[in-house]
């Protein structure tokens, strides 16, 4: 939350939060301490007192209050006797540790008043020298206590008037002839309790005292997350009625309704703005730890690195700023670690010896944009090239036909690293690819731009808030649905006769001509298995979207209207379907699911294993390329004639077992494997399929497959190859365990659903009792 | 858990194609005639869809199918909306019957002869006058659903 007090102009940002966090904590040390002295032996009060006396001194020594500091110092000094049960605490410790705080408060009102130049001209060495002597475990000499520390005497007055005017007022007449409330309390005061009011202090200080320390603290709230996350819940729901209501307006003519209905608009959208501000904190706040964590790494890696920020006020969504920590941190530790050379290797290319970091942040048209430059020794494409060929990750000729952009775009592929050595640090090759993700998770963008020998910046675009967000609303099967606008491209409409030329399929996988490129089509109905009320001849509506780096086309019924929406999760029950990304409450009431175009692209494989199949190879009509819908599947033969495939990615490994090694645990058949039990089941009785008839093999096959933490072994008669072909699959069984069939080398073969087969049977394993659950139970 | 529940003694009742059910009241948030649903393709077979409760997005949960149950065809089903861990969740039923009042002595384990995916989800049965209502284990029946 940013500080919009009036004196924040003035004070600088540090000093005003300084005072502010220490009004709060003062506050409370004046609860803790009468606490404390009614149960002197509570650990925990003393140690939240010397903390807090602690934090006051640490920083004013920062700043450089040293008034301040010196007086905080005794009393920490008395409070770590008390702590360590050196002194106990007595009537006369609380007073001067109440006094402490006082001067504390007296001081830091100077502050604010001199706006920082210094803490006031009052003269507390009698207070330090009083602190020193308890603290040596001294009795005060009476005189001392005579100095005209501002003690517990005005907080005693204070108190004990409030607590007299409130008997007074209601009953007698007095009230009534005392014109103000200030004056009543004095009057009182006066009146009926002179003994008290012993120190020089007049009436008038509780509220000179107030007067002090409101100006910073009244000015800033501490507000529970929950709440305000309510009241932006609260805000969104009042946007989307007001979305009804413009809705409305314009089949209406009473114009006074109109207008009335546009000053809803902008208050509305006023105070949209202003409940998002709540939620923005600076990203300064989680810079702020950079500093160190550059040092202490170029300490361990020999570097020297001088950190520099630009645009610290800049402010996020507080989720955004908790989502970018993380990727933040790994890509200034990467840029240390890799980016910026040794100071030998910058000398010998003649650039100064201290490296240079800089993270910059700025506003852009809805976005924020982060920045993360070294003046290092940039990316090197050839490097890369090497890197990936090294690895396996790409075929020599594949690497040949990408451009420079692209190369270094290949750090964020996952299994790379192009750190010669593996530090403690980073190049372990798993992280820039879990930056990219984390970044667009939150629908974001990373780029880099990187120039040999001269350094690197990586570029981050983020969106300002999660919780709104635009959207395209499209119509498919007689539902509407959202679709994030970060993740679109075009819109892209086909009339009939347009749709004949333009729409293709490559080996089964639809496809559409755009500008020369074939662009994948994933057809909304068929995927999500709902039927389309859309006629074969009307023209086709493509919504080209973006996924990782791949484009591909959603074909939908109908593309309604772009809106902004709130984002609400979805229930666990619906959670795992990975192709939505939550739910929304349109302007007519209604409930719209949000598109994941992740989840779409990943369900129909239009993302492979293998990320970085470029659009532009397609078009230079490299015929391998084309495999958009493909996936490699392992062949099973199951039975004397029934062929099964299960997709590659869910197998861990092929063993063969002898038929000795089977064993028994319970009424599972088992073996040993890898120094554990393994279970196996059966692919024949799964899928009910009668086994082979021949003689009893010696050896069994199984496909190890890993789920919930567990190997379980799928015994199959025989393990026939691996392939690859598009999954143009065709349902024709309504059984759970099957994903569909397709024709593979000449013969049908059923694509099992392996997560759902070992699923029921690991459940079946573990607790044979919770069968009846198994069914809905993942 | 069924220990706790078994000292209610208010439950609200409906009607699942033949059966007399009871949750305890206690767990009910509210009662509501049928709303409108977006049904949620690629979803279990379980999810009916999800309805807008005020401004919260609601899960409605076929009972029916929950239950074991062909779904209900000729009419348009009622919610019962129960509280869950993770917020409201709305169960759709054929018909909604009175909150009735029941002494825990008439109370009794399921029968044994109860097809077994059934008496998992059911915590006893109460003898009323004229009837038998079963109690759900929402925990088991509801909560514990997760899409497969």
């Amino acid at each position: 939350m940013s500080s919009n007090s009036q004196s924040s102009d003035q004070l600088p940002e540090e000093v005003a939060e300084f005072l502010v966090e220490s009004y709060e904590n003062l506050d409370r040390l004046d609860q803790d301490l009468v606490t404390l002295e009614s149960d002197p032996r509570d650990k925990d009060t003393i140690s939240s007192i010397f903390r807090t006396i602690h934090t006051i001194k640490g920083t004013c020594g920062f700043l450089g209050f040293e008034k301040l500091e010196s007086v905080a110092h005794v009393g920490e000094n008395l409070l770590s006797k008390l702590r360590d049960g050196v002194l106990i605490i007595n009537p006369e410790i609380t007073n001067s540790l109440l006094s402490t705080v006082d001067a504390v408060r007296e001081m830091l009102a100077a502050i604010e008043a001199n706006n920082s130049e210094g803490e006031g001209d009052g003269d507390y060495s009698a207070l330090i020298a009083q602190l020193a002597v308890l603290t040596n475990g001294e009795q005060i000499v009476s005189k001392v206590i005579e100095d005209p520390v501002k003690g517990i005497a005005p907080i005693q007055v204070g108190e004990s008037s409030f607590v007299f005017s409130k008997k007074v007022v209601p009953t007698t007449a007095i009230s009534n002839d005392i014109p103000s409330e200030t004056e009543n309390i004095e009057a009182i005061v006066q009146e009926v309790v002179p003994p008290i009011h012993t120190s020089e202090s007049p009436g008038k200080e509780p509220a000179d005292k107030e007067k002090v320390s409101s100006s910073l603290s009244d000015a800033n709230i501490r507000v529970d997350v929950g709440l305000l996350d309510k009241l932006m819940n609260l805000v969104g729901e009042l946007v989307l009625a007001r979305n009804q209501i413009l809705q409305y307006t314009t089949s209406h003519t009473d114009s006074s309704f109109v207008a009335a209905s546009q000053r809803l608009n902008l208050i509305t959208s006023e105070l949209q703005e202003g409940v998002m501000k709540t939620r923005m904190q600076p990203i300064g706040n989680v810079w702020s730890k950079f500093p160190r964590v550059v040092r202490d790494l170029s300490l361990s890696v020999g570097k020297q690195i001088q950190i520099e920020f630009e645009g610290r006020e800049t402010e996020l969504d507080r989720t955004i700023i908790e989502s970018i920590k993380d990727p933040l941190t790994h890509l200034v530790r990467n840029s240390v670690d890799h980016g910026i050379e040794s100071p030998e290797g910058r000398l010998a290319a003649g650039k100064p010896k201290d490296g240079r970091l800089i993270l910059r942040a700025y506003h852009e048209g809805g976005h924020v944009n982060i920045e993360i430059a070294d003046d290092g020794s940039g990316i090197d494409p050839e490097k890369i090239k090497q890197s990936a060929l090294k690895k396996g990750l790409y075929r020599s000729e594949q690497l040949e036909k990408m451009s420079e952009r692209e190369l270094i775009n290949l750090i964020f592929s996952p299994g790379f690293s192009t750190a010669e050595k593996i530090t403690n640090v980073s190049g372990r090759g798993v992280g820039m690819d879990v930056v990219k993700t984390n970044i667009e998770k939150i629908g974001g963008t990373i780029d880099i731009q990187s120039t040999v020998g001269e350094g690197t910046t990586f570029k981050i675009k983020i969106p300002l808030t999660l919780a709104i967000i635009p959207a395209l609303v499209v119509a498919a099967g007689g539902q509407r649905y959202a679709i994030p606008q970060v993740a679109l491209v075009e819109l892209v409409r086909l009339e009939k006769a347009q749709a004949k030329i333009d729409l293709d399929s490559v080996y089964g996988a639809p496809v559409c001509r755009l500008r020369g490129n074939l662009l994948p089509l994933v057809n909304l109905c068929e995927l999500m298995d709902i039927k389309s009320p859309r006629a074969d001849d009307d023209a086709v509506n493509i919504v080209v979207l973006q996924a990782d780096e791949r484009q591909f086309g959603l074909v939908v019924d109908n593309v309604i209207d772009t809106e902004e929406i709130v984002v609400k999760p979805l229930g666990k029950q619906v959670k795992a379907v990975d192709i939505y990304a939550g739910a929304t409450i349109m302007g007519d009431g209604h409930v719209a699911l949000i598109l994941d175009v992740t989840g779409i692209a990943q369900r129909s494989s239009v993302i492979s294993e293998v990320r970085d199949r470029k659009m532009s190879e397609m078009a230079h009509g490299n015929h391998e390329s084309n495999k958009v819908e493909r996936q490699t599947l392992l062949l099973l033969g199951v039975g004397d004639n029934y062929r099964a495939a299960v997709p590659l990615s869910s197998v861990d490994r092929l063993e063969e077992f002898p038929i000795e090694a089977l064993e028994w645990a319970g009424d599972n058949q088992v073996v040993q494997y890898r120094d554990s039990i393994m279970p196996l089941l059966w692919l024949s009785s799964s899928i009910g399929v009668s086994p082979s008839q021949g003689p009893e093999p010696e050896s069994i096959q199984v496909v190890v497959h890993s789920a919930h933490g567990r190997r379980v072994g799928v015994v199959v008669d025989s393990i026939l190859d691996i392939v690859n072909v598009p999954m143009n699959l065709e349902k024709c069984s309504t059984k759970n365990q099957v994903l569909g069939s397709i024709v593979i080398n000449e013969k049908v073969t059923d694509v099992v659903n392996i997560d759902e087969i070992v699923g029921s049977a690991l459940v079946n394993f573990i607790d044979a009792s919770n069968f009846a659950l198994a069914g809905y139970g993942g | 858990m069924s220990v706790t529940v078994r000292n209610e003694k208010q439950y609200c009742t409906f009607y699942l194609d033949n059966n007399f059910l009871g949750i305890a009241v206690t767990q009910v948030q509210e009662v509501l005639k049928y709303q409108q649903m977006t049904i949620v393709p690629l979803s279990s077979d379980v999810v009916a869809g999800l309805i807008n409760l005020r401004g919260q997005i609601v899960t409605a949960l076929d009972l029916r199918k929950v239950m074991g149950l062909d779904s209900l065809q000729d009419r348009l089903p009622m919610n019962i909306v129960v509280q869950g861990d993770d917020g409201p969740l709305s169960l759709l039923v054929d018909e909604i019957g009175d909150v009735v009042e029941v002494d825990t002595e008439f109370f009794e384990d399921p029968p044994e002869t109860l097809e077994l995916s059934f008496r998992h989800l059911i915590q006893g049965v109460y003898k009323l006058e004229g009837k038998l209502m079963l109690v759900l284990d929402l925990q088991r029946a509801v909560f514990s659903l997760v899409d497969a």
